[in-house]
């Protein structure tokens, strides 16, 4: 009980860290496999709707490990969520609790704000600019850039490779414009 | 089934997801708002063991369970690395999520985020249909 108590407290930037580097080595090992996880939506694509797109003609059942690893997160989150949750609130910088206040975000039980991350605000302006336009950001911007955090990021910078470093570079710009710029001209308006 | 290995190896990683907390939408606006170290500690110490890793495996040939030698292919550069970079980061900090960290956010119990998810796959598709058109 001691060992399940003391893995239910959120994990330390190093442990996480260290842990999140090892999958790099370990999907090696297994099977010669590059770590990524954004190809999962491509296959997705091939297998679902290829729609004669030279770009979702390809055998993608060679690469299904890739779906597999996609689904085994979706149940590894689901075991870490129902059990391994310590159910204290996110602890969140105050500076940006302040900031989030002024969005109208208050709600720190989750890891995600139930303000925006819940069904009611699916068909609003909120869930419209953060599930859809978002998510498509997210699968549009990945595979034109031929990876993601994962594999660019993560696998790339690990294998010492220059476009992944641009790559990453770039990431994080979109991101600081996002949060800094838009996110809160995005509230702003919605208020 | 081989593939149980790597369902089992997805598993592992979305337990670190949650437990990292790197899935938290709030843990992104931190990162974005350079009010905590935290992501940049973790994505720093992913990216020092990952590398430590690869210059183990190359240096001691160390080879698959099967016994095949490990290869890595290099990644080429195209100006989606730019544009495309420029896109994702935005929908990363508005979601709190990249594709990894949808999965888990679904598995957690947000099932709202299947929507996102969907939308993702969408983006992806018109990619696909696109591309030709797009500076590579």
């Amino acid at each position: 009980m001691q060992l399940l108590k003391f893995i239910q407290q959120p994990w330390h930037w190093s442990v996480s860290g260290l842990l999140i580097g090892l999958t790099v080595p370990v999907l090696l090992i297994l099977g010669n496999k590059v770590f990524g996880i954004s190809s999962s939506l491509r296959h997705i694509c091939a297998a679902c709707f290829p729609a004669n797109i030279t770009f979702f003609k390809y055998d993608w059942k060679k690469e299904s490990w890739n779906l597999f690893f996609a689904a085994g997160i979706l149940l590894g989150a689901f075991i870490a969520g129902h059990y391994l949750q310590d159910g204290q609130d996110t602890q969140v910088a105050a500076a940006t609790r302040e900031r989030l206040a002024s969005y109208g975000i208050h709600d720190y039980r989750a890891l995600l704000p139930p303000e925006i991350f819940s069904w009611q605000q699916l068909f609003t302006w909120k869930g419209l600019i953060f599930f859809v336009i978002g998510g498509f950001m997210i699968g549009f911007g990945t595979r034109y850039a031929g990876g993601c955090t994962s594999g660019h990021s993560i696998m790339g910078l690990s294998n010492l490779q220059w476009p992944s470093l641009v790559a990453t570079v770039c990431f994080m710009a979109g991101g600081f414009a996002s949060a800094n710029l838009f996110i809160p001209l995005i509230f702003k308006w919605l208020h | 089934m081989k593939n149980v290995k790597y369902l089992l190896a997805g598993v592992f990683f979305g337990i670190v997801l949650v437990k990292a907390q790197v899935i938290s939408w709030f843990r992104i606006q931190e990162m974005f708002q350079l009010t905590s170290f935290h992501m940049y500690g973790v994505i720093g110490t992913a990216v020092v063991t990952g590398i430590i890793s690869l210059q183990l495996i190359k240096r001691f040939h160390i080879k698959t369970l099967s016994g095949d030698p490990i290869v890595v292919a290099p990644k080429k550069f195209s100006k989606g690395q730019i544009y495309g970079g420029l896109i994702f980061g935005l929908g990363w900090a508005i979601t709190g999520a990249c594709p990894g960290p949808l999965f888990a956010q679904i598995g957690m119990g947000f099932s709202v985020v299947a929507v996102t998810l969907v939308s993702a796959i969408a983006g992806t598709w018109v990619y696909g249909a696109i591309q030709a058109k797009l500076p590579q």
